[in-house]
């Protein structure tokens, strides 16, 4: 779920100084504050933490010696649960859906936002609520009609090998793009609506039409929110579970986060595998928490910059 | 204002009022099939007794009896709203007035608030699937940290008097880290010239966050409660890994879903459900709308 939070602020602010001067508090005041944030700094990190490191540790040895000890390390945790979790077909399963659904999400989006802030109609916040709300109706509650459409439609077998739409890469990736296309547009559009209007006026008498001025001026200028929204959008979709476990019904298209599904079954009498096969989950997105971290935040947070 | 003087570049060639068009219609049938038909859908089906099996249009309309027998004769409902309301009480009343906590901590920017801020966020990168998984490295019997540390044998994401509270606590770590990162930024945004005045005035700086900042921050202060409100409302992915909510886990979301994808396919009942879940959503979608449209009107 997203948010859109006040304006004003910028991830600069977020992530950096700010010019606000500090407010002045007592040394031991100041001491027990950061004492405490340590500590639930410390406290947050532990679950990941705890699974990292029991994901080095061999069965055998923490059964023997219990999670209190040194030593034991392996990897081999990390092939057998690789191998039992079957993750490279899995992993490709994100990848098939994911991919397409950032990118689709992203063009559409772009294309609602640029008309809405281009064009000054009367129809456009209206529109704009329509695919906002979209975007905070409970996923369950949207299920039967959903899953029942799917099913009735039939679809050529070369687009899906299930013959319906129920059980296809395509309608998870419609689903996703429904629902994940309303936040992308209004943050597009507030940040489209902040590009000078001069830009499309020389564009005009220069004779551009409007998909040049989209794809030549309105794009290259967007691309700050937009690889904000492509972190935040492929860690979403990639997380994505709920559509994706009742949509695709064939354990052989899930994808990797809906496969946890099976996993608890499969690992349950060994909690170092579950260790390391949440490692191997969490490691994309771990990936994008501290190479994009920046990227995520503005998205997240930043959302309604309007100017 | 602009109208006049931009005359020229709204004007458009018969190309581009196609082009326009298509940008705004395939994304907007998109989303009236896919969210908007469905919502009308389910609230339609709610009415009728379609079994799912023959033609939808041998359904009929029976009124309320959908909604009569899921409050009168469906077992689990009660039980779900229960948790549902105790999740919405968890979250609203601990983890999210802890995030604000934590907010206000690091606003202060002392020195490793960069450090502390992204220790706390790094739940919200993981998806709520996840988090139930890698928390049963805490929670299971006979492995599980507590009980290791305990000596206990409580199975606490299988045992009913405690699974909801140890599924809760694992929704919360992630809980706190977003409204934390919500508050900060809200924080940050507040005009430093108003803090200010209050110190001038010789407020405490708690006096100073409660009758200033926090008023301030209505925006985000909506948000916040939309957010959690919403989240409470469709949580399932974490008690559909830890059982498909089961056994003291069940949320109206998880019950929908098992009248739908299971073996007993209940429309009606699955539907009424879920118009509930629509009605009560849409309250706080209208909150959200109103807030975040408010600068645009």
């Amino acid at each position: 779920m997203s948010a859109v939070v006040e304006p004003n602020t910028t991830a600069k602010a977020l992530l950096g100084k700010s010019g606000r001067p500090k407010p002045v508090g007592g040394g031991r005041g100041r001491l027990a504050t950061q004492v405490f944030l340590a500590v639930v700094a410390l406290i947050w990190i532990f679950p990941v933490g705890y699974a990292v490191l029991g994901s080095f540790r061999d069965y055998d040895y923490t059964s023997k010696h219990g999670y209190f000890s040194l030593g034991g390390f392996t990897l081999q945790n990390y092939k057998d649960a690789w191998q039992q979790a079957n993750f490279t077909h899995t992993m490709l399963n994100s990848a098939i859906i994911t991919v397409p659904a950032v990118l689709l999400t992203l063009f559409l989006s772009c294309c609602v936002a640029f008309v809405v802030a281009r064009f000054s109609w009367r129809f456009n916040l209206a529109l704009l609520g329509l695919f906002t709300a979209a975007n905070l109706l409970p996923a369950q509650a949207l299920l039967i009609p959903v899953y029942r459409m799917f099913r009735a439609i039939t679809v050529p077998f070369w687009f899906s090998d299930s013959g319906t739409l129920l059980n296809s890469y395509w309608g998870l990736i419609a689903v996703n793009v429904a629902f994940q296309t309303g936040f992308c547009a209004f943050v597009l559009s507030n940040y489209m609506k902040a590009l000078p209007r001069e830009l499309y006026e020389s564009a005009v008498v220069d004779g551009a039409g409007v998909l040049r001025q989209f794809f030549q001026l309105t794009l290259p200028l967007c691309r700050p929110p937009l690889a904000a929204l492509a972190t935040l959008e492929v860690t979403w979709i990639y997380n994505e579970f709920f559509w994706a476990t009742v949509l695709l019904q064939s354990g052989d298209k899930f994808p990797v986060t809906s496969s946890i599904n099976n996993l608890r079954g499969q690992f349950f009498t060994d909690n170092n595998l579950v260790a390391a096969g949440s490692v191997v989950i969490a490691l994309p997105t771990l990936l994008v928490f501290f190479l994009l971290q920046k990227q995520f935040v503005a998205g997240l947070t930043l959302g309604a910059t309007k100017g | 204002m602009a109208r006049r003087k931009y005359k020229g570049i709204d004007h458009l060639s018969s190309v581009d009022r196609v082009v326009v068009t298509l940008m705004v219609v395939v994304p907007t049938l998109l989303v009236l099939w896919l969210v908007w038909l469905p919502a009308v859908g389910s609230v339609l089906l709610s009415f009728t007794n379609w079994d799912g099996i023959g033609p939808i249009s041998s359904a009929k309309v029976i009124g309320l009896k959908n909604y009569h027998d899921v409050v009168t004769i469906y077992p689990p409902f009660w039980p779900a709203v229960q948790h549902n309301l105790i999740w919405l009480g968890v979250l609203f009343l601990i983890a999210t007035p802890f995030g604000l906590f934590l907010a206000v901590l690091l606003d202060r920017e002392l020195r490793g608030s960069r450090v502390y801020q992204t220790a706390i966020y790094l739940p919200v990168v993981l998806s709520l699937a996840l988090v139930g998984f890698i928390w049963q490295l805490i929670y299971s019997r006979d492995q599980g940290l507590i009980n290791q540390v305990t000596g206990g044998t409580i199975d606490w994401y299988g045992d009913q008097r405690y699974n909801l509270w140890a599924a809760l606590l694992a929704a919360s770590w992630r809980h706190v880290g977003y409204i934390m990162l919500l508050y900060l930024a809200g924080l940050k945004g507040v005009d430093p010239t108003l803090r200010e005045a209050a110190k001038v005035d010789g407020a405490n700086e708690r006096t100073t966050f409660f009758r200033v900042v926090f008023p301030v921050m209505a925006p985000i202060n909506a948000i916040v409660l939309v957010v959690t409100v919403i989240e409470s409302l469709r949580a399932f992915d974490l008690v559909w890994v830890i059982n498909k909510g089961r056994n003291g886990l069940e949320l109206i979301s998880t019950l929908v879903t098992s009248n739908i994808v299971g073996e007993a396919s209940r429309i009606g009942f699955g539907s009424a459900m879920a118009t509930m879940m629509l009605l009560i959503s849409s309250v706080f979608v209208a909150i959200y709308l109103r807030y975040t449209f408010k600068e645009q009107r």
